[in-house]
Formats: structure tokens, C-alpha cells, sequence
């Protein structure tokens, strides 16, 4: 079997299970970027073309404005209804990326607003486009991932996860995340969205010298140095990179534990 | 066919503390292969913690298992040469994380066993090479790590040699090398170090790029029932197919039920497909004569029926808590879940086979055989034959603890 057939298989397997386990109370979380674009390409891959379940932007209004058009177009295309969420609160309460504040920001703006949308609509589990190579806190997480009412990830206690069985009982108030393109690297990503013909925002490619990697808030992403204007150059350009794919993401460093700290509050 | 290769799964095993992350860290500095930023952020995490480049910390991400100096879960890191890439999954080494060591195991195609010079064989080795045996990984690789604690004896590699390799005797088992190594010092891991002289074999990486993928084995259709849909008044079976390979006009059997369907189309987005083989998520439209009453877990069959029933010998290991003899549980089986319970015939500790326990319950890290018997019936097939509808999870209060294969 074709590798790129071997990943789509595994996710496709893992969002039927979730689907078949979770009928009528999941939703996907997409944010644009390859990776949840990605993820939702699976999603239609998985049903035949449909996305049976809502499609979440948790919008934290400091996105980058492709992004927006981006959202807003792909919508159309593929013909999908968005529930868009806002912390209000928060953010009428002048909550943003300031300095020493990141972490406060990312729990508010994004975990809290994912809370806020849980609660709504009653939802149990989300699938989520991380994947293992991303950061060493994210390569420790299984695919059905059980976060308790406070949204806290338990990772010393977390279950087993073996031959496809995937564990999903519910205690109460508990949700599950669900991670079905856990297994992609960074490198699969690009060559699966090239195969695929997949659309893709346009600030991942190289302008003035210049790409974003990853893309998230404006204010806490910068790009990195790249001649990468095409898919093919990103592909090679990370055939030989040895920069980590989260250079440019602010929240990660600000202290050593800040991602285990921001995932164990629920951060995605 | 796809320029690029498939990824090759290893997974690191032994007891605690014998060097498993250190191992790995290492590993990906000497091939190249550590990102610029995760070696810096290890340099400053060592620092903060008063070491010296502590390789460990490329994996052991978690604050509590950097201040205890351990493992606790599972960890999975990419890793290329000019051959190809590896996913290298590390597993920890104590006894209570053994369920994390047991998810990790469970991807992996080949094994790597560290074992430590100075102390020799352990519980864990012991155990780890029982459970490495039993999720079916044949390719062990062992490597005998700190050589520079005992100072690169060559009599004590030897005695160690003869244990090891009688070990796995044990087990019907060869493994795959058995270098002396320092992790710590990067010797002997990614080229051939001059310090053993005495030493004439290969170094790690030589080895790993040797080892093969398990060939995909000629075996008869079964596809497990996931889920039915019907998007636009057409019903489809959503299911993977666990052995063989099917086509559109092929005829299939449907278990329990013993009916018999064909095949008119295998739908896929966004352009059908004509035959699907081993491990591909698909989605079947049947043509059907007569109501099926299919649900998840019944089970599509070519030739070669499977075992259909509800007793069964297996062989368990234990990860979760305890199980006390014939108590409820769950079996998992491919997409089927049935109501069980588990007679427990012989229990032991794989670290001490020769000391058989009370078959009265299993407990964290032992194995038992055993019968399992069923409410209904369950559709299976001897984990030699097709391992992926030969094995299960026993799962207890929403929990999975258990695991095992029939025999």
C-alpha cells in the first residue's frame, strides 16, 4: 500500500470510530491552517464527501485576515455551516497577547471559548488536528484523549491504547479529544496536500524572503526565512530543515512548561 | 507506487533506568536528526536541573519525569537516515507504567532491548521481552548499554552475551545483534567506535537499517463490520479490512448470519475504487437479496470461515489495576464488544515463570492463561493465522486493562 494511502486509512478509521461512538454530539475544530485543513479533507474522505457534524472556529479576532477569507471561501466551496466562537467577555475586557500574558491569553481566548462552545451544545468529544511531531508534549497523546469538567488532560494516568480499541467512556462531565491525524509529520502534511490538490492559505508560502511554518494569532507568530513559494519548495525545504516547525509560535517558549502547562489546562 | 517509503516503527524497551531516553536523544544528535531548537531547549532544561547534557529530556518532556528522572508515558519521534525514516517509540521502564509501555509496543514492527552492562538482566527485561513476544515482535535488537561504567570488559559482555542469548532461547527467539554500547558517550550508536577493540560486530545504526518490515502474508477477506451509513438513500458499510482483499463483484459471506452478499461497488471520495486490500478504511455498497440486519460488529468473510462462538483459550497480560478470577468484564475484538467473563487457568509473573501465583486474580505486569467465554457469540481467528482478529482488550468499568490474543 501507498504510504500516504497508510496515514489516510488510519485517520479515516479513527473519524468513523469517533463518529460511531460520539453520533450527534461531535464536532470538528478547524482553524485554517494545513493541519485542520487537512483534517477535515479526511472528514469528507471518511463520509463520502459529507461533514456530518459542525465545523468550530474558535476566533480569537487577532487572526491573520487571509485566514478569514480563507474560511470564509472554503465554507462556500465545500459547502459547510461554521460556528464561529468568541470569549466576548474577555475580549470586551481588553484580553489579548500583551506581554507575560500569553498563557493567560491562549487559556481565555481559546481553551475557555472551547469550553463556553462544549457547554452550548452539549458536545462530547472534538476531533483535533495535532499531530506527534509537533511538540514533545504532543507526541505523548493517545487519539481519544478524555479530558475531565475543568478540562484538565491527566497525562501521568492516561489509558491504554492498543490494536485500534480506543477507549472513550464517558464519566461525567468529562469530553473527549480526538486526535485522528496524530500519526502525520510535518513532512506527510505537505505531500498529502499535494497529492490531494488541497487549497491551503496562502501565508504558509514565501513572500519577500519570508513563510509562516504555522499560523495562528498575528501578534504571536512570526515567519521564518524561505525561498518556499510552492508546495513542491515547502516539500524540500523540509526534506533538510532542522528548525522545529513551532520556531515561530510564541506561547511554546516563554517558560520551559508552558505548552505542558497550557495542554494540562486544556489547550489544544 | 509513492516515491516515498513507508515510516519503519521501533520501539525502545528494558527496565528503568537503564538509559531507554538517553538512548534515543542520542541517537538523533549522532544521526543528525535532533532539531536545532529541541537541542537547545534539552541544554537549558539540563541546566536548570544542574546536568549536563541530558539526552533523556528530548523525550522526557514532562516536568515530573525531568525532577524524577524517569519515563512515564509513551513518546513517539521521527527520525530519517539516508535509507529511510523510523518512528521511534519509546517506552518507560517501571512496572506501573507498564500500560503505556504495552500502547507503545503495540505500534512498533521491531524492538529494541536496552539492557544495562553493569546490572544485567531484569524484571523488566524479562518482562518486556514476554509482552514483546506477545503482541507478535519477533525482531529484537538488543544493546548492552554504560560499557564505560564497567569499563568496556570484554569477559563481562561475554557472560552477559550467554545470559542474554539463552533469555531469549527461552522464547524461541534470536535477536537481531547484541552490541556493547554507551549511550551517555555515543558509542558504537550511529558508527563503529575503536574502543572495543575486541568488539567485531556491527554498531546500532547498521543494524536497525536491516531489519525488515513483516511481509504482508496471503490470507483470506475479513472485513468487521465499523458502521453503516446512508448519505443519499444509499447504504454503505464503513469497516477495515483486517486480511485479504476484496473487489467490486466479489462474492462475501456475512457472519453471524451466514448470508451471502456481493460486492457492487466500493465507494470513495472523491472516485470509487475497484479492489481495496490489508489495512484500507472503506466503504462497501452490497448487493443484498434479503434483509441482513447488519450492525457493527458483524463481520464480512471470503473463503476460509473463521471461529464462530463463545469459549475460547487465550493468553492475557494485565496493565490496569486487578482482575479477580471469572469477574464481569468487556472483550474487544476488532469492532465487536461483548459482555465476558475470564476463568483464569494459570497465572504468572513473566519475570519469574517458574513461580506459578494464585489463579484467583492478575494483577499489574503478570500474564495468565486462561478460557474466556462470551455472552454471545464472537467472530475470531487464531492470532497466528491473522493476528489483527486474533487479538483483544479486555476492558473493566469503561476501562481497558487487559490484553491478549487467542491461541
Amino acid at each position: 500500500m501507498d504510504y500516504l494511502d497508510a496515514l489516510e486509512y488510519r485517520s479515516i478509521f479513527i473519524i468513523r470510530e469517533a463518529y460511531q461512538k460520539f453520533r450527534g454530539r461531535i464536532a470538528i475544530l478547524w482553524s485554517m491552517g494545513k493541519d485542520s485543513t487537512t483534517l477535515l479533507w479526511l472528514v469528507r474522505k471518511a463520509f463520502l464527501g459529507h461533514i456530518p457534524f459542525p465545523v468550530i472556529h474558535i476566533d480569537t479576532s487577532y487572526k491573520f485576515p487571509e485566514m478569514y477569507r480563507f474560511r470564509d471561501q472554503l465554507a462556500k466551496d465545500w459547502k459547510f455551516e461554521i460556528i464561529v466562537v468568541r470569549n466576548q467577555i474577555q475580549l470586551d475586557n481588553g484580553m489579548g497577547p500583551h506581554k507575560d500574558m500569553k498563557l493567560n491569553c491562549c487559556t481565555e481566548l481559546k481553551t475557555n471559548a472551547l469550553k463556553q462552545v462544549i457547554d452550548k451544545h452539549g458536545f462530547q468529544s472534538i476531533l483535533l488536528g495535532i499531530r506527534r511531531d509537533e511538540h514533545g508534549i504532543r507526541a505523548k497523546e493517545r487519539y481519544f484523549s478524555p479530558r475531565d469538567a475543568a478540562f484538565q488532560w491527566d497525562y501521568e494516568n492516561q489509558p491504554a491504547e492498543l490494536w485500534n480499541q480506543y477507549n472513550c467512556f464517558m464519566r461525567e462531565d468529562e469530553h473527549y479529544r480526538i486526535h485522528p491525524i496524530l500519526h502525520f509529520s510535518e513532512l506527510d502534511i505537505w505531500r498529502y496536500i499535494k497529492r490531494e490538490e488541497l487549497p491551503i492559505v496562502d501565508l504558509y508560502f514565501s513572500k519577500d524572503g519570508k513563510r509562516y511554518r504555522s499560523i495562528g494569532c498575528v501578534p504571536c507568530c512570526s515567519s521564518v526565512p524561505s525561498n518556499a513559494a510552492s508546495i513542491d519548495d515547502i516539500i524540500s525545504e523540509l526534506e533538510i530543515s532542522k528548525e522545529s516547525e513551532r520556531a515561530g509560535r510564541a506561547q511554546d517558549k516563554e517558560d520551559l512548561y508552558t505548552m505542558q502547562k497550557l495542554r494540562s489546562l486544556g489547550y489544544m | 507506487m509513492s516515491q516515498y517509503q513507508h515510516v519503519f516503527p521501533v520501539v525502545i524497551t528494558g527496565h528503568v533506568d537503564h538509559g531507554k531516553s538517553t538512548f534515543i536523544g542520542r541517537l538523533l544528535y549522532d544521526t543528525g536528526n535532533l532539531q536545532s531548537e529541541r537541542y537547545h531547549e534539552m541544554m537549558r532544561s539540563s541546566e536548570n536541573a544542574g546536568r549536563i547534557n541530558e539526552f533523556a529530556f528530548v523525550l522526557d518532556v514532562f516536568e515530573e519525569e525531568r525532577e524524577r528522572g524517569i519515563t512515564i508515558d509513551t513518546s513517539q519521534i521521527f527520525f530519517k537516515t539516508k535509507k529511510r525514516s523510523y518512528l521511534i517509540i519509546d517506552a518507560p521502564g517501571h512496572r506501573e507504567f507498564i500500560r503505556n509501555m504495552v500502547t507503545g509496543a503495540s505500534y512498533a514492527e521491531a524492538a529494541i532491548l536496552i539492557i544495562d552492562a553493569a546490572e544485567g538482566i531484569m524484571e523488566q527485561t524479562r518482562r518486556h521481552i514476554w509482552l514483546l513476544n506477545t503482541v507478535g515482535i519477533r525482531d529484537i535488537c538488543v544493546v548492552l548499554n554504560k560499557m564505560d561504567i564497567i569499563e568496556y570488559n570484554e569477559k563481562k559482555y561475554q557472560n552477559l552475551l550467554a545470559e542474554v542469548s539463552s533469555l531469549f532461547n527461552e522464547f524461541k527467539l534470536i535477536p537481531a545483534a547484541i552490541i556493547p554500547i554507551s549511550a551517555s558517550l555515543g558509542i558504537n550508536i550511529a558508527s563503529r567506535s575503536n574502543i572495543m577493540s575486541w568488539y567485531k560486530g556491527p554498531c546500532f545504526l547498521e543494524v536497525l537499517e536491516n531489519l525488515e518490515k513483516k511481509p504482508i502474508e496471503e490470507r483470506p477477506f475479513r472485513m468487521p463490520v465499523q458502521d453503516i451509513y446512508n448519505f443519499n438513500g444509499e447504504n454503505l458499510i464503513a469497516g477495515k479490512i483486517e486480511s485479504g482483499f476484496v473487489s467490486a463483484g466479489m462474492k462475501l459471506q456475512l457472519l453471524p448470519q451466514k448470508k451471502s452478499v456481493s460486492v457492487s461497488a466500493i465507494r470513495k471520495f472523491p472516485v470509487d475504487i475497484e479492489s481495496a486490500f490489508y489495512g484500507a478504511a472503506i466503504a462497501l455498497k452490497l448487493h443484498v437479496t434479503t434483509d441482513l440486519n447488519i450492525v457493527r460488529g458483524n463481520v464480512l468473510i471470503g473463503d476460509e470461515e473463521p471461529l464462530c462462538g463463545r469459549q475460547f483459550p487465550a493468553t492475557i497480560f494485565w496493565f490496569h489495576d486487578e482482575y479477580k478470577n471469572s469477574g464481569h468484564a468487556i472483550i474487544r475484538c476488532t469492532t465487536q464488544a461483548v459482555n465476558c467473563s475470564i476463568m483464569l487457568n494459570q497465572v504468572f509473573d513473566p519475570a519469574e515463570p517458574d513461580a506459578p501465583l494464585s489463579s484467583d486474580k492478575i494483577c499489574v505486569g503478570e500474564v495468565a492463561y486462561c478460557i474466556i467465554t462470551t455472552d454471545s457469540d464472537i467472530i475470531i481467528d487464531h492470532s497466528s493465522f491473522i493476528p489483527e482478529m486474533g487479538r483483544f482488550v479486555i476492558e473493566c468499568d469503561g476501562i481497558p486493562k487487559g490484553a491478549g490474543i487467542f491461541r
